[in-house]
C-alpha cells in the first residue's frame, strides 16, 4: 500500500471457478493425467483463473466493493462461473 | 431489406457471412463495433472470429462494445438476431441467450464439418427447415461445448434448435465432437427472434465450398427478417 492524499492502493486476488457440475475439461483431463502418473486418491480438479487487481480508493471496504462489481459485471460470467476475492497479501 | 453484419476488432468471418446473405438476395452493411447505431437494421449478425482476441472469456468483452446497446435494444424488440461461433458466445455473454461455451471435451480445436440435426423450426434460424433434418456444415472453434445452469428449462422450453448428430441424425456421445450438453449445437431465446450456434452456414453455402447445407438457416434468416419488417 502506499499513501497519496488519504488515497491507498489496495491489492485483491480474485479467483474465478466453474460452477459445480458445469463441464471443466481441463479438470477432468489433468486429474486423469495425474491418476495415470500414479496419484491414486486425487478425487477432484478443476480448473480456474485468477486475477490480480490493484485499486486507487479511499478505504479497504471501498476497493472491495469496486472489485465485487467488477466481478459481477465483467470478470465473471453468473451463468456458469463463482469467485471469490480476498486482499493479497 | 438490410442486414447488420457486426464487425469487432478480431471478427474474420464477415466477408464470408456477408458473401452468403448477398448470395440470398440481403443487402448487407457492416458495422463496427465502435459504432452505436444500427441504423434500423430488419436482421442483425454477429459472425465468427476472435473478438478481442478472446481474452477474459469468449465475447466477455465484445459484449460490452458500443454497438452492443443497440443490438440489445433491437433484439429485445424482436428484430431477428443471430450469432455464429464467435458471435454465439457474445450473444450468450450479453445475456440474449441463456448458457456459455467452454473448451472443448478433448481440449482441441475443431475445424471440420461435422452434421446437426434440427430439432425445432420454431426460431429464426430454421423456420425454412424440417425437424430432423440433418445438415453438414463446418465446426470452427474451441470453445464450442455448450453449458448451462438451466438445461432442464432450456430443454423443456423447446430452446435447442439445432443438435450435433450423425448423418443418420443420430444422437449420442460419439456424434457430440466437442462435448456440448445434450449435443446442443443452437439454441434460441423465448421469444424465438434471437439465435446461436457454432456451426458455420456461410462455410456450406456454395457448392464449390462441398456443401450448401448452410443456405436453408440463412434463407431462414432472412424470411424472418422480411416477415418481422412487414
Amino acid at each position: 500500500m502506499c499513501e497519496d492524499g488519504g488515497i491507498l492502493t489496495y491489492s485483491f486476488i480474485v479467483s474465478i471457478a466453474r460452477k459445480t457440475g458445469l463441464s471443466d475439461p481441463e479438470g477432468a483431463t489433468t486429474h486423469k493425467a495425474l491418476t495415470d502418473l500414479g496419484f491414486t486418491g486425487v478425487s477432484m480438479v478443476a480448473f480456474g483463473r485468477t486475477i490480480s487487481i490493484d485499486v486507487e480508493a479511499m478505504s479497504q471496504d471501498e476497493a472491495r466493493s469496486q472489485v465485487e462489481a467488477m466481478c459481477a459485471k465483467l470478470l465473471a460470467n453468473p451463468v456458469m462461473e463463482t469467485y471469490h476475492i480476498e486482499p493479497a497479501s | 431489406m438490410t442486414i447488420a453484419v457486426v464487425v469487432f476488432p478480431g471478427t474474420n468471418c464477415e466477408h464470408d457471412i456477408v458473401h452468403a446473405l448477398e448470395l440470398a438476395g440481403a443487402d448487407t452493411e457492416m458495422v463496427w463495433h465502435r459504432d452505436t447505431d444500427l441504423r434500423g437494421a430488419d436482421g442483425i449478425v454477429l459472425p465468427g472470429g476472435f473478438a478481442h482476441g478472446d481474452y477474459l472469456r469468449t465475447g466477455a468483452i465484445a459484449r460490452f462494445s458500443p454497438i452492443m446497446d443497440d443490438v440489445v435494444t433491437l433484439a429485445t424488440e424482436g428484430t431477428p438476431t443471430i450469432g455464429i461461433c464467435n458471435g454465439f458466445q457474445i450473444l450468450c455473454e450479453a445475456g440474449l441467450l441463456p448458457g456459455g461455451l467452454v473448451a472443448n471435451r478433448d481440449l482441441k480445436f475443431i475445424c471440420e464439418p461435422v452434421h446437426i440435426r434440427v430439432e425445432s423450426t420454431d426460431s429464426v434460424l430454421t423456420r425454412a427447415a424440417e425437424v430432423g433434418q440433418v445438415l453438414r456444415i463446418p465446426l470452427n472453434s474451441y470453445e464450442g461445448n455448450y453449458v448451462a445452469d438451466n438445461i432442464q428449462r432450456i430443454e423443456a422450453e423447446g430452446d435447442v434448435i439445432l443438435r450435433y448428430s450423425g448423418s443418420g441424425g443420430e444422437v449420442d456421445d460419439g456424434t457430440n465432437p466437442n462435448g456440448s450438453t445434450n449435443s446442443i449445437a443452437g439454441i434460441t431465446n423465448a421469444a424465438r427472434n434471437v439465435a446461436g450456434f457454432m456451426p458455420h452456414p456461410e462455410r456450406a453455402s456454395e457448392a464449390i465450398l462441398g456443401s450448401t447445407d448452410g443456405m436453408v438457416l440463412i434463407e431462414s434468416f432472412l424470411a424472418s427478417a422480411e416477415l418481422a419488417r412487414a
